[in-house]
């Protein structure tokens, strides 16, 4: 009874998204949902799967990572040598691209994670440029003219991606590495003298935030038909971070709508680059000289709704459990 | 002779490089923050230049000059209006407005004139072939080595001879301790955003020089490798960045040299892994250990 209890509101969610899921799935077969919005849609939960792989990285961890669209390059690049060039399924690919961003992400991470703040960013943004350049000159995956994908992501791929990543990364961060990467977050010296060991954690979340980015990248390179390393510039990294920080540098469901919100904007902003860039930029100024929190701070959803009972508690989840 | 050639061209390279690390370096130095705008300056720095001898037909000194003052100013501008507000505000924020300042900068300037690049005009400097020992030294890049080493000499001279350098490196030592001896420690930063932004400037000109080719989103790399540079040189350290963007420009020539130019770009950020891998305090720097 009592496991009920605390997994009810897991269920009950569990079931919206998924009745979600089937009006969806419906009225893209009935037709209602035309082509345009359905491409909004994918995008949508695109970049929330990237927002949240973030979220992980900067948000909970603290590590301030700008090279997230080199973890999202690889893993685009590696489904679509599985699915094209080695005629392999679909599923094949979504997990080969997870698995390839996550060695690039503990390649990266195991060494430029020992840096801290100023040095760790400008690390993952020289990552990301390499990942840039390495595929420009890569003959195999096509050089600048990047590579042709056929069209495979359909909104079941999709969601199934968007739910497995939130409920990942939800529940990591609810349990005991999610609270020691937390603590990392708030001072790492800190959590160092506690017996955190904060390499490992740093590393782990690092390397599940790439898994995400990865899988991630299969799904786009799969619905855009064509990649192209242009596509993942520092621009993209840039689009992602700012998904991360207007949500709110800690939340989960911050750092989604602001992702869901953002893609509406830069949708109807598509034949102005110039000006969406412009009103991104604003943003992300005014929201640090004015909000620094972002829209959500470090709180979520599900704790507006219930904030009287857990106002008293402090922490409302089990602080039985040792970080270890 | 083929090393050698290289070797000199990557010294015109590296001087440009260093010019621009000087920026990233002062500032970094004086509030700890990577002033990502930097290479926006630097790319302001060059159209001003372009616009100055087009239309208004000036020379190549008047040009640099007026380039190094509007970049004076903007950085000035830049650093009351985005950073000074968040001077007490966790690095993060910083770095994230310092991100926003530059895509605006860019993205302003292609709104107002479009993404299309520029072409310099070549008569700006005098072009002779210097041959020395069966090198090819083109007047330009005398002309180039000689302007970055004059401004840098300038600098050593405000740094460590004058009232404001002296204010300059107490408060990058230690601010508070500054303003408790009566310096005026936000006219000290604006001063040092100033020079480091008239640097880029001038940067930006002689690069517009070299390269003849410019465009808004110019700034980027040159300005990420510019901070690879004074990375490599111990960022901070005036001198350190001098030497980190020469010797930066020395390898990306010798790397294009040995026919890899296509990972030209890559190789400076593989420097920069290695290097805060291996010596994070630079080849100048001591390291330091941290306290609680």
């Amino acid at each position: 009874m009592a496991t009920w209890k605390r997994t009810r509101g897991f269920w009950v969610s569990i079931i919206l998204a998924f009745a979600f899921f089937a009006v969806v799935q419906w009225l893209i077969t009935s037709g209602t949902l035309n082509i345009f919005y359905v491409n909004t849609l994918f995008f949508m939960a695109i970049n929330v799967i990237l927002a949240a792989s973030l979220h992980l990285i900067i948000g909970i961890t603290g590590q301030f990572s700008i090279g997230h669209a080199g973890f999202f390059a690889v893993g685009a690049y590696a489904s679509a040598i599985m699915t094209m060039k080695l005629q392999l399924p679909f599923a094949v690919g979504v997990l080969v691209a997870g698995v390839a961003a996550m060695l690039a992400g503990l390649i990266i991470g195991v060494p430029s994670l020992r840096l801290k703040g100023d040095y760790l960013a400008i690390a993952t943004l020289g990552f990301g440029e390499i990942v840039r350049i390495v595929l420009l000159n890569i003959d195999y995956v096509g050089g600048a003219s990047g590579m042709t994908v056929t069209h495979m992501t359909t909104w079941p791929w999709v969601f199934a991606c968007l739910l497995i990543t939130i409920i990942v990364i939800a529940n990591f961060t609810n349990s005991t590495h999610g609270r020691a990467c937390i603590s990392i977050r708030e001072d790492e010296i800190a959590a160092d003298a506690m017996g955190i060991n904060t390499t490992y954690y740093k590393v782990a979340a690092f390397a599940i935030g790439s898994f995400f980015a990865g899988i991630a990248g299969a799904l786009y390179a799969h619905h855009f038909y064509i990649i192209q390393p242009s596509n993942f510039g520092f621009l993209k990294s840039f689009d992602i971070l700012i998904f991360v920080v207007l949500g709110g540098l800690g939340s989960l469901s911050g750092a989604t709508i602001s992702a869901v919100l953002l893609t509406i904007v830069s949708t109807f902003l598509q034949n102005y680059p110039e000006t969406r860039m412009i009103i991104y930029s604003l943003v992300l100024i005014f929201v640090m000289l004015y909000r620094p929190t972002g829209l959500m701070g470090k709180k979520e959803l599900t704790s507006l709704l219930k904030w009287r009972k857990t106002a008293q508690g402090g922490m409302n989840h089990g602080s039985k459990n040792t970080v270890a | 002779m083929e090393l050698i050639q290289q070797l000199v061209n990557g010294i015109s390279l590296g001087s440009i490089y260093a010019l621009i690390a000087l920026g990233y370096t002062m500032v970094y130095g004086i509030v700890r923050l990577i002033n990502f705008a930097h290479g926006d300056v630097f790319m302001i720095g060059s159209f001003v230049g372009f616009y100055a001898v087009t239309m208004l037909g000036v020379g190549f000194f008047p040009a640099l000059l007026l380039a190094m003052a509007v970049c004076a100013v903007l950085g000035m501008t830049i650093e009351r209006i985005a950073y000074k507000p968040l001077r007490n505000a966790t690095r993060i924020a910083v770095l994230i407005t310092a991100i926003g300042v530059s895509l605006l900068i860019e993205y302003v300037m292609i709104y107002l004139r479009g993404a299309q690049p520029e072409a310099y005009p070549g008569t700006l400097l005098p072009k002779q072939n210097l041959e020395l020992f069966g090198v090819v030294i083109s007047s330009q890049s005398l002309f180039i080595l000689g302007t970055s080493l004059v401004l840098m000499i300038l600098l050593q001279f405000i740094v460590h001879r004058t009232k404001i350098g002296k204010a300059m490196r107490a408060v990058s030592h230690d601010a508070e301790a500054a303003r408790l001896m009566g310096i005026n420690v936000d006219n000290t930063i604006s001063a040092t955003f100033a020079i480091g932004s008239a640097l880029a400037g001038a940067a930006g000109v002689i690069f517009g020089i070299y390269y003849t080719k410019i465009d808004p989103l110019m700034g980027i790399l040159p300005g990420l490798k510019a901070f690879v540079a004074a990375v490599l040189g111990g960022i901070g350290i005036i001198p350190g960045a001098m030497v980190g963007g020469l010797l930066l420009g020395v390898i990306e020539s010798l790397v294009s040299g040995l026919g890899y130019s296509l990972w030209r770009d890559g190789v400076a950020f593989i420097i920069l892994i290695l290097i805060l891998i291996f010596r994070p305090a630079g080849l100048f720097g001591k390291n330091v250990r941290e306290k609680v």
